[in-house]
């Protein structure tokens, strides 16, 4: 087994490295640091760490304002609470294009106990629909650290989504903005996904070849700008082509490949994800279970469709 | 500029603001005559480092129309000032238009934030004055909010951050006409005394008798900030001021005058 930590911990220890190489990096958080991670930024830079207290839409304005003044900043909070403070986003943000991130963690129904109304399963898909955003879902810590130097550098807004359990950390990969990852060459089927699904779908994979097939898989950390083309020439040479994602069936990863497929050919195409509903409460690994996303599940899921 | 000079540019202003909304066929008319005063007041006198040569200077005060609807007393303003000609009112609200029918900090020189969804620009407001004191800077950030915008929560999160970051650099200003789109305040949902209300969430408070008396605003804008705390500055005005078929009219909130009314409009504002 290889080394595990929490995406969401990588956040706060990339902040932290940026804060040490860009004075402009400031973080502000809605009473959730010890939760976010930003705790770590705040104890190695308490007077570039803000606190806007449990009003999550004033955080995304007040990160707006501060960056009419020349700085970077940061806003965490849990991904649920990105509905909470939409039009901020929306409006105060991407409308006029200012340089604010956002690192949202507790993404999807791995944040567990809490339930439905912590579990964010449409964060993607309000934050894909935004003109100017860019969207990454990092897999693992390593790509986490990547996402959050890549976010420093654009000149606009960022999400990035992270996740409460710790999972597998990969060896480090190329990384390149809105460039997908091949991480299985294969021609029988492709699986595209992204998040902490990339270690459930490796799992599948091994499934599927145990039953002699060749399996691809590519994992996308930029959800936006969304690498089309990659996705399109694997969809081309496997015909069969699966999407995994801990997050809504509709307007995430299933639906950014859908549209990059439609009128391009005909394909074997199925979606695999949060079926139009809310989360609940329960133990990660039994809720993996019941919303079919265990490396088994995916790959049953997949040997029924082909 | 002496007062009477500004006067007069008030007068243009509220010009401009009947024949923008007029060629439009749209707009605010009303909540932008009652905040016409504060407006020249901050661009003509109060506010530091204005240049329309130079609009992005870093180191000029800040403005934010946070009650956005009133545009066209901002756009009068900030062309008044300099920042581009009357032409552009011909395509106010028209595609492709620098004058958006909110402000857009993208299109429009002089524009610090977009605005237009309620509460949001005096939160962007409390960001900019406390960027400002993060990076050491000494600019004022000045923001209008209006009286039915502070239905908005957010108004109140925003006052909650902006005392506790002690942000002495922030002055807002409530335009306080006392209506908004469906009635009078205490019809759709009553301010109470809203004085005492941002007073108690820690801002020093200025009181404006009349809030479209020049020397009056004026004043209350040098008065010294309070030493650690946001300054309030609550302006009693008065919705459609200066057009007397508009005075104290609700119908006048988001409605443009046609031909005949804005011929009678501009008689009543000659100078």
């Amino acid at each position: 087994m290889a080394e595990k930590k929490s995406i969401r911990v990588a956040y706060g220890e990339a902040l932290v490295k940026l804060g040490a190489e860009n004075e402009k990096v400031v973080v502000l958080d809605a009473d959730l640091a010890q939760a976010t991670m930003t705790k770590d930024f705040k104890a190695a830079y308490p007077g570039r760490f803000y606190d806007c207290g449990i009003a999550e839409a004033n955080m995304v304005d007040m990160a707006a304002g501060m960056s009419t003044m020349g700085l970077i900043p940061f806003c965490s909070t849990f991904a649920v609470f990105a509905g909470r403070s939409y039009d901020q986003i929306r409006n105060g943000v991407c409308y006029p294009k200012f340089n604010v991130k956002f690192g949202f963690s507790h993404a999807g129904i791995t944040l567990g106990e809490d339930g439905g109304s912590h579990m964010a399963v449409e964060d993607i898909a309000l934050m894909r629909v935004l003109p100017g955003m860019t969207v990454f879902v990092p897999s693992d810590a390593n790509e986490c650290y990547q996402c959050v130097e890549a976010a420093a550098k654009i000149e606009g807004p960022v999400y990035i989504r992270t996740a409460r359990l710790p999972s597998p950390v990969y060896d480090p990969r190329p990384f390149e903005v809105g460039k997908g990852t091949v991480i299985e060459d294969g021609s029988d089927l492709v699986i595209f996904t992204c998040g902490i699904m990339l270690e459930h779908t490796l799992e599948a994979i091994s499934v599927l070849k145990a039953k002699g097939l060749k399996p691809a898989l590519v994992s996308f950390h930029t959800l936006k700008p969304f690498d089309e083309a990659l996705a399109l020439h694997y969809a081309q040479k496997c015909g069969k082509v699966f999407t995994v994602e801990e997050h809504s069936v509709i307007g995430g990863l299933g639906d950014a490949v859908a549209s990059t497929l439609c009128g391009r050919g005909s394909f074997t195409f199925r979606k695999i994800g949060i079926q139009d509903s809310f989360g609940q409460s329960g133990k990660p690994a039994d809720l993996l279970v019941e919303y079919g996303l265990t490396g088994a599940q995916i790959a049953q899921t997949v040997l029924e469709s082909i | 500029m002496d007062i009477q000079a500004m006067k007069d540019v008030c007068r243009q202003v509220r010009r401009d603001i009947i024949v923008m909304t007029n060629k439009a066929g749209a707009g605010h008319p009303g909540g932008s005559l009652s905040c016409t005063e504060a407006l020249v007041a901050l661009y003509f006198d109060v506010m530091r480092g204005i240049d329309p040569e130079d609009d992005k200077n870093p180191n000029r005060d800040r403005f934010v129309l946070s009650k956005g609807h009133a545009a066209p007393a901002l756009y009068g303003t900030l062309c008044e000032r300099g920042y581009f000609g009357r032409e552009e009112f011909d395509h106010f609200r028209q595609l492709h238009g620098i004058l958006q029918g909110h402000p857009d900090v993208k299109k429009c020189p002089g524009v610090d934030a977009s605005t237009g969804s309620l509460g949001q620009g005096i939160s962007i407001a409390v960001g900019m004055a406390l960027g400002a004191k993060h990076i050491g800077s000494d600019v004022h950030v000045y923001t209008i909010i209006g009286d039915g915008e502070s239905d908005e929560g957010l108004v109140w999160e925003a006052s909650m951050a902006a005392a506790h970051y002690k942000l002495d650099n922030l002055t807002v200003i409530f335009d306080h006409n006392g209506m908004q789109i469906d009635g009078t305040n205490d019809q759709v949902m009553s301010l109470g005394d809203p004085a005492e209300k941002f007073r108690a969430f820690g801002y020093d408070i200025v009181e404006v008798q009349d809030g479209n008396d020049l020397e009056q605003v004026l004043a209350a804008l040098h008065t010294p900030a309070c030493p650690g705390k946001p300054r309030l500055i609550h302006l009693h005005t008065l919705k459609g001021k200066g057009v007397s078929y508009m005075e104290g009219q609700v119908g006048w909130h988001g409605k443009a005058p046609n031909d005949e009314q804005t011929a009678q409009a501009l008689k009543e504002l000659e100078g």
